[in-house]
């Protein structure tokens, strides 16, 4: 059976009212605040390590992203690892239910729009204000290091840094579908922020560091072969890394390392035989370092499409009452 | 009473398996207020929703301005105004800015949006806090503001539910009196409410819901007549002799009780005030006092309920 007139007829209401709600809001106060504190912070550390460590880097620029101190493994990266699904989480996680525990979604519903048009709206609101916000994050990145680094960037790292932007909101998507979802199966927001922000943790923390590893000795236990040479097994390995790239998490790790380290080779298990005739440390156009991460790439966004039409299904079929 | 707008034909709602509503058929006229009675959860809501294509229907099917809601829901919903039971706004906007945000989902131009928010807004006396925040509204203005956003929508058909809960009795008066002034804008009025006596002074026309199945339909003399046989009590106060034969004789009058000096209660199937007076004038007596009390649903409700037991009992 078809349904007559346009899915998307009132998404743009709907986005341009949640927008206006979400950058009028005390959340979006907090974000921005940490957005600032965030790039202060990451900026000071990569700049003192930077400043210390000055080789003949080709891609000084880009260490800004990457540069760690030492002892502190705190970089722009990884500040951006934790606070995106925070931020992402904050603006999902109370979408659909504070709709139903405020008596607001029959009234709307009952308005001439599809369900469509309200979870479409909601999801690109909440993506458009993430973007805002990592994109002047990510200026006021390249500001600060124009400023205290005093050297300009060249085409290519721009043209990186620039893909790494998209590819943050990319990341942004996945959590936020995630947290929709969340907040269209769980009636009470409380419930729902608990349950996407344990979910994140696990998929962060746990899952790519301890599960991933014990679940691949299980699927493909180690070769007593390799351990009695005291190397790692490969097909071990193998599944390990598969495992591990369930989480978005070590997905964007992986593509933030292609695309911010030029001379990053391979993501993942690396034979010695396929390195010959490479020249060591020698870096890689953009074009091949895209072509590296571009698995993970289309896996993020794969995934936050997946996660949202799984939200789109749980919608649908919701009963309306309260 | 020509043209009808809402029509129901074994409308029939399952949630795994349990039938919710169970082969509803009604329809409502043009201009007609029809009230969907029963006690909570007896599948109002339900009916309420699927007529909005906002539930899905399981069994037969519904018409709504001759639209299919399953089919074609947008133009049943651009078309109907629904005011959801204790329904909610944005508490952080104001009443300006809530119905702003609807008039753009439904698609009004700006220029018509403004004047459209401003008229009926002061419709329901709500002209002088419409840009206080909603969430500084008490009960009463709630329901009023939806009301308003009902007019707003210039719709055809306000479906209401359960209009009146929670209301105080001043607020009360005041949205029934908008209601019916729905009427006299040939507006339809579908509403629900488990609270009898309200209802029945606005209902032209109302159907007795209990566990999914219109029990009784009508209007209310209809179903006084139907259940009660009769239903109207006209009470005489008069002096003179042998009135309560007189009375007795009257025809449509079942029954005459004496309740005190010079007063009689008679029990009838329609309002017998002007024969009553006749017959108490025609036999020379004093006519002090002559009221009527019209059958009330809740009378209706219970002696059908108590009629029903009564034949299972006789069943069993």
């Amino acid at each position: 059976m078809r349904r007559e007139g346009s899915a998307l007829h009132g998404v743009g209401v709907v986005l341009l009212k949640e927008l206006s709600d979400h950058l009028t809001s005390v959340r979006m106060r907090v974000l921005e605040w940490l957005v600032v504190l965030f790039a202060l912070a990451a900026v000071y550390l990569a700049i003192q390590q930077i400043k210390d460590v000055t080789a003949e880097d080709p891609f000084l620029f880009l260490r800004l992203f990457t540069a760690e101190r030492e002892g502190i493994p705190v970089t722009v990266v990884f500040f951006l690892t934790i606070l995106v699904p925070v931020f992402a989480i904050g603006l999902g996680f109370d979408a659909i239910n504070s709709e139903h525990n405020r008596r607001t979604l029959s009234r709307i519903l009952s308005q001439p729009i599809y369900r469509d048009a309200l979870l479409f709206g909601k999801f690109l609101a909440g993506l458009l204000t993430l973007s805002i916000s990592l994109l002047a994050l990510w200026l006021l990145l390249i500001g600060l290091g124009l400023l205290l680094l005093g050297v300009p960037p060249n085409a290519e790292e721009m043209a990186r840094a620039f893909i790494f932007l998209l590819v943050t909101i990319a990341y942004a998507g996945v959590w936020l579908a995630l947290a929709l979802l969340f907040s269209i199966v769980f009636r009470s927001a409380a419930t729902a922020a608990l349950l996407t922000f344990g979910l994140w943790l696990f998929l962060w923390l746990l899952w790519p560091s301890i599960f991933s590893s014990m679940l691949a000795s299980v699927i493909a236990p180690p070769d007593p072969r390799y351990l009695a040479a005291g190397l790692p097994t490969p097909d071990t390995i193998e599944w390990q890394t598969a495992l591990a790239r369930l989480s978005p998490s070590t997905l964007f790790g992986e593509v933030a390392l292609a695309l911010l380290n030029p001379s990053q080779r391979a993501l993942g298990p690396i034979y010695l035989v396929q390195l010959q005739g490479a020249v060591p440390g020698a870096p890689l156009p953009l074009t091949q370092s895209l072509i590296i991460a571009w698995p993970q790439i289309v896996a993020l966004v794969a995934g936050s499409i997946i996660v949202f039409v799984i939200g789109y299904i749980a919608f649908q079929r919701q009963e309306v009452r309260a | 009473m020509s043209e009808t707008v809402i029509e129901a034909r074994n409308l029939t709602k399952r949630y795994d398996g349990t039938a919710v509503v169970k082969s509803i058929s009604f329809s409502v006229a043009r201009g007609e207020i029809f009230g969907l009675l029963g006690p909570n959860g007896a599948g109002k809501t339900t009916i309420i929703l699927m007529l909005l294509g906002l539930s899905e229907i399981s069994d037969g099917e519904a018409r709504v301005l001759g639209h299919d809601p399953v089919r074609n829901p947008l133009a049943v919903k651009r078309r109907v105004g629904y005011l959801p039971d204790q329904v909610g706004f944005y508490d952080n906007l104001t009443a300006t800015n809530n119905l702003r945000y609807t008039a753009r989902l439904i698609g009004f131009e700006a220029e018509e949006r403004e004047e459209k928010i401003r008229t009926s807004l002061a419709h329901v006396g709500l002209a002088d806090v419409a840009d206080h925040r909603v969430g500084t509204y008490s009960r009463g203005m709630r329901q009023r503001l939806g009301l308003a956003e009902i007019l707003m929508k210039e719709a055809e058909i306000a479906i209401l539910d359960e209009p009146t809960s929670g209301l105080d009795p001043q607020a009360t008066v005041e949205l029934l009196e908008i209601i019916r002034n729905l009427k006299h804008h040939d507006v339809s009025v579908l509403l629900s409410s488990h609270l009898l006596e309200r209802v029945q002074s606005v209902c032209d026309r109302v159907a007795l819901f209990n566990e999914g199945n219109i029990v009784l339909m009508g209007t209310v003399p209809e179903l006084g007549r139907q259940v009660l046989g009769g239903g109207f009590r006209v009470e005489v106060e008069a002096e003179g002799q042998g009135l309560a034969e007189r009375l007795k004789a009257v025809a449509g009058v079942q029954k005459v009780e004496a309740v005190g000096v010079n007063r009689v209660r008679l029990l009838a199937e329609r309002d017998v005030r002007p024969e009553a007076a006749a017959a108490v004038v025609g036999a020379g007596g004093r006519l002090l006092r002559l009221s009527v009390e019209e059958p009330s649903l809740e009378a209706i409700y219970t002696a059908y309920f108590h009629k029903v037991q009564e034949g299972e009992r006789h069943a069993a």
